[in-house]
């Protein structure tokens, strides 16, 4: 027992590891500081570590080459031995990452962590939220796969809009003209050392910002920040309520950790690897690209903005978001912490949610995208052929034909593009019909070069028989109503 | 004694010390100064060099026989990219929409969105091309028909030569860049 004893001595006298020991874990914290709303950091950090070990072992056998990465995909799936698993905990991995990350910026901003003598320490927190979506995108690329191939080409063509160096841009980031080559080396780099090199550079400062500027004491309603004070009364909580870091603060992050790394290993061995989804070759021109669900509130906002605002939403918005981010602990400095205080500081998380969430949503639901089989493989429901005249039923063969399904539902069934067509004919008169489908306008192309007038006259008349039962088509004013069709009403 | 020797030492050996370790620091700092730039040269010129590249990358390559292509019809080719490296497999093969008007009149576009470079899909029966991103649609003519793109599909150069049909490709078609 005195030789272990001895040797512990020998080895602390030599590393100084006591001294290390309370200097970082065992360095006090505000008792308060033990809560539950406190565990996402670490639970972040954790997070990260998963990535770097399982990443580690994925590169063991990914082969980052156009060529090969699809085919050693799939045999870590199929072949290596728990290469399926250790894929799907890699990708969930990165899922709850992003996701604990971004509890723990909620977190933070609402307890008012940033105000001083801690902005560099929010100021670390932003680089690091940022570089971490870095490796999301550069993550779904190693799954190199279809959505991986024209999520690139989105990312190129994001970047070729950049004025005056556009190009040269995009060169930079597909490492060439084109996505060839070296397109995923380069990714592959970005994603396994130069990012990841970055992060861990980020997170020592801000752990080391943690350390220097303590952790921040549970807000107290009527304890503002004072610059002038705030560093005498922080050290007096220390030290009244102080408790060493490491036991005494400890363990709610320990088991919030084991609940993250079980939740990790549960989400991956129910569901499974993500991908890789369709064969990366190009020339197969039926395919659907769609982000990862971390980009899926921008992919959804790209559709949804009006052309003038594309610009200002691609570049302003997230250069403005950043420096709003940056400038936070400057701007709002003192004063209260506690979101009891600071209603403008929940509205604004509610409100970021709710857009992000709708947006979100609506990027995973994408109406706006053409149901690009809708007009060869949903039927006509019934309701809408029976006992129709034999030029309105060639007008729903025309309906059909020229694919106006792929962006008008009838029934619930194709495209929402454009507006449904089951009582079409209650909005738009006779009149409006031809020209809208002539001209077009706003969304809608124009027709009139590919529909002979003979088709034009049946799509009408079809299209003047879609209303509820019993309510009569819309008519211009200055004609007279004449009573419903029979076979309408 | 050896305190008279610490007494005795001149003033000028003194102040000179400090002096000459400050000496070596610059000109420590100075040569790595160089040296650092030496290494960043190549560094930055290796990993920059699509900013200094000034050789265009596209070239004539053929789609074949013309005869491929009927008249008014949009056909979906595709070409070996002639930007390409040994392990590119499929990724290399660049698809492009091929419309034949009349005789050696034709429009090559690329199958990139311009809006943001899905692949658009062509459906001849309305006549248009349909991006399945974000509901971006042309007329046959490339032209910009609905939707979120600011401009007509991207066309490349082509040429007919004895019954062939070429294409200038070799870039990703670009807002900044369109080919």
């Amino acid at each position: 027992m005195n030789t272990l004893r001895n040797a512990a001595l020998w080895l602390d006298d030599r590393l100084h590891i006591t001294a290390l020991f309370a200097s970082t874990a065992g360095h006090k914290v505000p008792a308060s500081a033990g809560s539950w709303f406190y565990v996402f950091g670490s639970a972040t950090l954790l997070c990260f570590i998963i990535q770097v070990i399982t990443g580690a072992c994925l590169a063991f056998v990914y082969i980052p080459s156009t060529n090969e990465a699809f085919t050693s995909l799939q045999y870590l799936n199929h072949q290596q031995f728990w290469g399926w698993y250790l894929r799907a905990v890699h990708n969930w991995g990165s899922n709850f990452m992003v996701a604990i990350m971004t509890l723990h910026m909620i977190q933070v901003f609402l307890f008012g962590a940033y105000k001083y003598p801690r902005e560099l320490t929010w100021l670390s927190g932003v680089f690091l939220l940022l570089i971490t979506l870095a490796m999301a995108f550069t993550g779904q690329v190693m799954r190199f796969d279809q959505d991986a191939y024209w999520g690139l080409t989105i990312g190129a063509s994001i970047t070729g809009r950049v004025p005056l160096i556009g190009k040269q841009l995009v060169h930079l980031l597909l490492a060439g003209p084109i996505i060839a080559g070296e397109t995923l080396s380069r990714f592959f780099t970005l994603h396994v050392f130069i990012v990841p090199g970055l992060i861990i550079a980020v997170i020592s400062m801000h752990l080391r910002l943690v350390l220097t500027k303590g952790i921040n004491e549970f807000p107290r309603v009527g304890h503002p920040v004072r610059r002038a004070t705030y560093d005498a009364e922080y050290e007096e909580i220390l030290e009244k309520d102080g408790v060493p870091f490491v036991p005494e603060a400890i363990g709610k992050d320990l088991i919030f950790a084991a609940l993250v790394i079980v939740g990790i290993l549960a989400c991956a061995f129910i569901f499974g690897p993500e991908g890789p989804n369709g064969i990366p070759n190009p020339t197969l021109v039926n395919t659907n690209p769609r982000p990862d669900f971390y980009f899926l509130s921008i992919f959804a906002a790209l559709a949804l903005l009006p052309d003038w605002m594309e610009v200002l939403v691609l570049y302003a918005a997230p250069v403005g978001m950043v420096i709003f981010l940056l400038l936070l602990p400057f701007i709002s400095n003192t004063g209260e912490k506690s979101a009891r205080k600071r209603p403008v500081a929940v509205l604004t998380v509610v409100f970021i949610m709710l857009v992000l969430g709708v947006l979100t949503y609506m990027g995973s639901t994408s109406p706006w995208s053409p149901h690009m089989s809708a007009w060869s493989g949903n039927p006509v429901p019934v309701k809408f052929v029976k006992g129709r005249t034999p030029l309105q039923l060639r007008g729903a063969a025309v309906l059909q034909n020229k694919q106006c399904r792929n962006c008008h539902s009838l029934g619930g069934e194709g495209g929402q593009r454009g507006p449904a067509l089951d009582a079409v004919a209650t909005r738009m008169t006779r009149d409006e019909m031809v020209r809208q489908v002539i001209q077009g306008s706003g969304n809608m192309p124009a027709y009139g070069k590919k529909l002979s007038p003979a088709e034009v006259d049946a799509l009408v008349d079809f299209m003047q028989t879609l209303t509820p039962r019993g309510v009569p088509p819309a008519k211009n004013l200055e004609q007279p109503v004449k009573p419903l069709p029979r076979n309408v009403a | 004694m050896n305190q008279a020797n610490k007494i005795d030492v001149p003033v000028d050996q003194i102040a000179n010390k400090p002096s000459r370790r400050n000496w070596l620091f610059i000109a420590g700092v100075a040569v790595n100064a160089v040296a650092g730039v030496l290494l960043a040269v190549p560094l930055v010129g290796f990993v920059f060099s699509s900013f200094a590249e000034k050789k265009d990358r596209r070239s004539w390559i053929s789609l074949g026989s013309i005869d491929g292509f009927p008249e008014q019809t949009t056909r979906l080719a595709t070409y070996r990219n002639p930007f390409t490296r040994p392990w590119d497999g499929d990724t290399a093969d660049i698809p492009c929409w091929v419309r034949r008007m009349k005789g050696s009149q034709f429009q090559i576009f690329a199958i990139n969105c311009t809006h943001l470079g899905c692949p658009v899909r062509w459906f001849s029966e309305s006549g248009l091309f349909l991006c399945p991103c974000h509901g971006g649609a042309y007329y046959e003519d490339g032209t910009r028909a609905a939707g979120p793109p600011p401009r007509g599909l991207f066309q490349y150069d082509y040429k007919v030569e004895k019954g062939e049909l070429w294409v200038k490709g070799g870039e990703m078609p670009t807002l900044s860049n369109p080919v």
